[in-house]
């Protein structure tokens, strides 16, 4: 556990819900009621790609295919990302609540929720919550009184590849294969685990589902931007004096977040994870939402004394190391970024193979077949973009 | 085409599966196939049935989209992102290979986006790929060679590799070159998804991934059925058939060696796609001028010993029938498979060894002509069967593993020197300047004469079995074949279905022809027996088969299987021209039924050279004692791991 959680826990929204609160009031609706509260909520995926979550269920709801699955996704792997990690340690119902409603309002009849391989020490923890939901008929057969709404839970351990994280190779792992991604369409939502429809759900979402049923559509919405309803968690790390999970509503500034964690005197502050970009001082009045600068909660920031050339060279060497090895950008793209920024280090890139490499992560970005390998890149260019003087170790002019 | 709701084809053991349920998925929704859609690609309207990839909708109006890691006969994988096209209205670029047509969108296929990207995915790829073409196999029928032709690569900007790791020369069949090897997975998903035998996968992540055997073991030390199919889905250099060609030549060139050469009918009916002629032309009798030309003392058939095996393996067939039938022996096996095709005996010896009594034991149309030319036809010619170099042209990289296997000199030499894929031989021609389509035409060289039908249609699935069935039905019958079925031809057994179920019932007997009198008293016990045959192609096919009769299904209650390791039988051989599909297959079928239908002699018992062969040599007959000694073999228990 992190022991630098400045807002403790209990300051969070999730410590004010109470576990099955929000599954009973959703399970008392019908399912396209469930779904349109879900879109009337506006909420949106916390797991970084921002898919609105209503619309996505609705999706599946409408395959008429079955079994469904509804998966959660607890893989967690962005590095600067830990508020998962929170959720299920302290608030694990919340996130079964969601599951639940999900598998209701789609038709599932089984969850799955896939663990990273690093958080095997709450496997026995979370195996326990299973238990007693099932117990306490939270899942099982006809639950709460619901005749044919049989549901229960499988916890599956991921096995160390941060590229699981996306959603069709989480899949392709659950299922026993190598973590790759899937080409889409098909999307999950049509031919997903075991090729039936499912839904992945990051932790937060889920977890903010049982909230909204909870507390209600109008309380959730009226938090964060048009765009970007509700709170938001967000994983702070790095240069700034207290690290920690926090809950903030969607459209704060990056100054403002900065002031929260005492961080005021960044250089620059990474959004995202090591796929978001580099938001640089100069940019700081920006707001952390998805119609400005999207993120899944990763807030890494950068001191003045930063080097931008080895947080670059220490991004792309991530890459190079999680890249699942399918396709061609990605696999043989992100190993020729980071070795142009080692040359860079070295004075040996010249500016025409600076240019090449950057059409190259252009192309990574768009023909690479999954997120990693379309994101990997990000950082980079935009560490490029404002930092070039730096990177090039050129003296800025006068 | 690809429907949207169908699971890939999936590649691990079900045993490795997270699986709640297992129930199969459901029939595809009525009324979703057939409907159309229009779709605009590069300013082009067409309709095309809903879920039509980019790919096959742009090549239905004549546009290309270069591709590497797609091929028609293997499942999408969709990663060597050179297919990528722009679809109007998405972020990013998609895949054409890989992208199901589903609503009516608007598509650029070679915008300068697109192009970029694709000039980068081939600088990257050529970045990892040793590319010495002047010295690499695949020179002039490389698909990555011709991209970087046509995308005018002019210099390796992301660098080149320059240092080789060894060359897995370990297999008599197969040669793995991975500084070749970009990484489509072409060979994994052909080895898993198409032949169900799995010696490839793909290791590691990031640019280290690679294509590796179990622990990265050499490829003779892994359960390699050698078919050859991966090479022949290879888009480059990285896979090939271990050459004998040079062998060959130097044999040639000693004037104290007697070259001779046999051709099985499945390279006559694909020789000329390497002269540049569509598939599916015939130049059986052009070859035999080119070969001789070339140097070899004689060309043979093997259409002669196809004969032979189709007598000595019926013969068996009759005599395990009759033992279990009529002396009521229960140790007999049945259904007896067929063991011509060496992909397939080495794929049952590893994976099926329990059913090794069912392989017959005649040997294969090659071998048995090996055991033939240093015994038989030496003796004839006065020959030193020491000083004879038996050469086989064959469709086949098995055949290279086959001709050198211990138990394969019954003749007292290799029976077999060198078996010859048919590009090797192709290049042989070329070397030698012989234009084969345009040679003058020749026959096939005595003792061992012209074929009969029966042995050349050996090349297509289910043409054993045919052949096998008309010997059988005329001698049992004692009626001509085409009083049976039209033209004698059993059409039932044909087809390019992977599995194929035929039943035939034996109306009436007659008496038993004089080459089998010593065997059976008489056919009564056959009268209203419906002999029940199968056929499969493919690995994958047969796996179904076996595991059916394993479980004592439908199949287990067959006489005879023919099996064949290859996906449309000998003509789809893993050493035939490059490229292949199932249009080229189909082509290259109808060659041979058609020059079948051209030939006077069409059952196995009547070509006059296996009559002579058993009135001079195999005197005992059929089965007999000397047909045991030279024809028939045994099996090994291989099993899957070998130390
Ligand atoms: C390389 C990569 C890694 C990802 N890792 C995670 C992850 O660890 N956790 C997560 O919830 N989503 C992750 N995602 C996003 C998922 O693919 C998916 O969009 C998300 O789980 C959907 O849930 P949501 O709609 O609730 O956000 C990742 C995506 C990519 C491309
Ligand atoms: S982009 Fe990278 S991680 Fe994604 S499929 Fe391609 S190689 Fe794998």
């Amino acid at each position: 556990m992190s022991t630098s959680i400045k807002s403790s826990t209990n300051e969070l929204t999730f410590a004010s819900v109470p576990a099955a609160d929000g599954l009973n009031k959703a399970l008392a609706l019908s399912r396209v009621d469930i779904i349109d509260a879900i879109h009337e909520s506006k909420l949106k995926g916390r797991g970084g790609a921002g898919f609105p979550t209503g619309t996505k269920w609705n999706l599946a709801a409408a395959e008429t295919r079955t079994p469904k699955y509804m998966i959660c996704n607890a893989d967690e792997g962005e590095p600067g990302t830990f508020k998962d990690r929170v959720i299920l340690t302290e608030f694990p119902d919340l996130v079964f609540d969601g599951m639940t409603i999900g598998a209701r309002a789609i038709g599932a009849s089984l969850g799955l929720l896939y663990l990273r391989a690093e958080y095997g020490y709450l496997h026995e923890h979370l195996e326990n919550v299973v238990a007693r939901r099932r117990k306490t008929g939270l899942l099982g057969r006809d639950i709460a009184g619901i005749e044919g709404f049989n549901y229960d839970v499988l916890i599956a351990m991921g096995a160390g590849a941060y590229v699981c994280g996306e959603e069709t190779a989480l899949i392709e792992s659950l299922e026993g294969f190598r973590g790759e991604p899937r080409n889409r369409p098909p999307f999950p939502v049509v031919s997903g685990f075991l090729g039936r429809p499912s839904v992945i759900n990051n932790v937060e979402t889920l977890a903010w589902v049982a909230c909204i049923f909870s507390k209600g559509v109008e309380w959730f919405r009226s938090y964060g931007t048009g765009a970007s309803a509700g709170h938001k968690l967000f994983s702070i790390s790095g240069d700034c004096e207290h690290p920690g999970v926090y809950e903030f509503p969607f459209g704060i500034t990056v100054a403002k977040l900065l002031k929260e964690v005492g961080g005021e005197d960044a250089k620059a502050v990474q959004v995202g994870g090591a796929s978001g970009r580099c938001v640089p001082r100069s940019e700081f009045e920006r707001r952390l939402a998805f119609e400005d600068v999207p993120t899944g909660g990763s807030i890494v920031v950068f001191g003045p004394d930063r080097d931008m050339r080895a947080i670059a060279h220490n991004i792309l060497d991530f890459f190079v190391d999680e890249s699942c090895g399918q396709c061609t950008p990605c696999r043989l793209g992100n190993p020729k970024l980071l070795q142009g920024v080692e040359m860079l280090q070295e004075g040996t890139c010249s500016l025409q193979y600076l240019n090449d490499l950057k059409g190259l992560a252009r192309t990574m970005q768009v023909a690479s077949k999954c997120g990693l390998g379309q994101t990997s890149s990000v950082a980079f260019m935009s560490i490029l973009e404002h930092f070039e003087n730096e990177v090039l170790g050129r003296k800025p002019l006068l | 085409m690809s429907d949207k709701t169908t699971l890939p084809k999936r590649r691990a053991p079900l045993s490795q599966l997270l699986q709640p349920d297992l129930e199969p998925a459901p029939p595809v929704v009525e009324g979703t196939i057939g409907a159309k859609i229009t779709v605009t690609i590069d300013g082009i309207e067409t309709k095309v049935p809903l879920g039509t990839t980019i790919l096959e909708a742009a090549k239905s109006i004549g546009v290309k989209i270069p591709t590497l890691c797609y091929h028609p006969d293997l499942e999408i994988a969709g990663i060597c992102r050179i297919c990528v096209v722009e679809v109007e209205g998405q972020r990013t670029l998609q895949a054409a290979c890989a992208y199901p047509i589903t609503d009516p969108i608007r598509i650029n296929t070679y915008s300068r986006a697109v192009r970029l990207a694709r000039r980068n995915v081939l600088d990257l790829i050529l970045s990892e790929h040793c590319g010495d073409c002047y010295s690499c196999m695949k020179n002039g029928n490389c698909e990555l060679q011709s991209l970087a032709e046509e995308y005018g690569v002019d210099e390796f900007r992301f660098g080149h590799l320059e240092v080789p790791v060894p060359v897995d020369d370990s297999s008599y069949s197969v040669v793995r070159d991975m500084n070749k090897c970009i990484r489509c997975r072409r060979c994994v998903r052909t080895c898993i998804d198409l032949q169900e035998v799995g010696v490839y996968e793909a290791v590691n992540r990031s640019n280290r991934v690679s294509i590796e055997t179990f622990l990265d073991k050499p490829l003779l030390t892994v359960p390699c059925i050698n078919c050859g199919q991966c090479i022949n889905r290879c888009p480059t250099g990285a896979l090939y058939a271990k050459p004998a060609l040079h062998a060959v030549w130097k044999a040639i060139d000693d004037p104290a060696k007697h070259v001779i050469i046999q051709t099985a009918p499945s390279p006559r009916a694909a020789m000329g796609e390497m002269f540049g002629l569509e598939p599916g032309t015939t130049v059986t009798y052009q070859m035999n001028t080119a070969l001789k030309r070339m140097g070899f003392e004689h060309v043979f058939d093997t259409n002669f010993t196809a004969d032979l095996t189709i007598i000595e393996e019926g013969t068996e067939l009759i005599l395990r029938l009759y033992k279990a039938l009529v002396q009521g022996d229960t140790s007999v096996a049945l259904p007896q498979f067929t063991s011509c095709s060496p992909g397939w005996v080495k794929y049952a010896e590893h994976f099926w060894p329990e059913f090794i009594p069912n392989l017959s034991t005649a040997k294969s149309p090659q071998q048995m002509f090996g055991a033939l030319i240093k015994t038989y036809y030496a003796e004839k010619m006065g020959l030193d069967p020491a000083s004879v170099v038996s050469v086989a042209l064959m469709p086949c990289s098995a055949k290279k593993f086959e001709c050198n296997r211990p138990e394969m000199n019954d003749s007292g030499y290799k029976d077999v020197d060198f078996g010859l894929t048919t590009r090797e031989l192709g290049s042989m021609f070329r070397q030698a300047g012989l234009h084969v389509p345009t040679m003058p035409k020749s026959d096939f060289d005595d003792p061992f004469g012209g074929a009969t039908g029966s042995g050349l249609i050996f090349g297509a699935t289910g043409g054993v079995m045919e052949s096998a069935l008309r010997t059988v039905l005329e001698l049992v019958t004692g009626r001509k074949l085409e009083t049976i079925y039209e033209h004698g031809d059993i059409i039932p057994v044909r087809g390019f279905e992977g599995v194929r179920y035929a039943e035939l019932t034996i109306d009436e007997v007659g008496p038993v022809p004089s080459i089998l009198a010593h065997l059976v008293p008489d056919w009564e016990w056959l009268r209203g027996a419906t002999l029940k045959v199968a056929i499969a192609h493919g690995t994958a096919n047969a796996r179904k088969v076996m595991e059916d009769i394993k479980a004592g299904g439908h199949f287990s209650k067959c006489h005879f299987v023919e099996f064949m390791a290859c996906p449309g039988g000998c003509l789809g051989g893993g050493g035939q021209p490059i490229p292949t599909s199932k249009e080229i297959r189909s082509a290259r079928a109808r060659a041979i039924y058609g020059e079948e239908k051209t030939l006077d002699v069409r059952k196995s018992f009547e070509n006059p050279a296996v009559v002579r062969i058993y009135e001079e040599f195999l005197t005992d007959g059929p089965c007999g004692h000397k047909s045991h000694e030279l024809l028939h073999t045994g099996y090994i228990d291989r099993g899957k791991f070998i130390e």
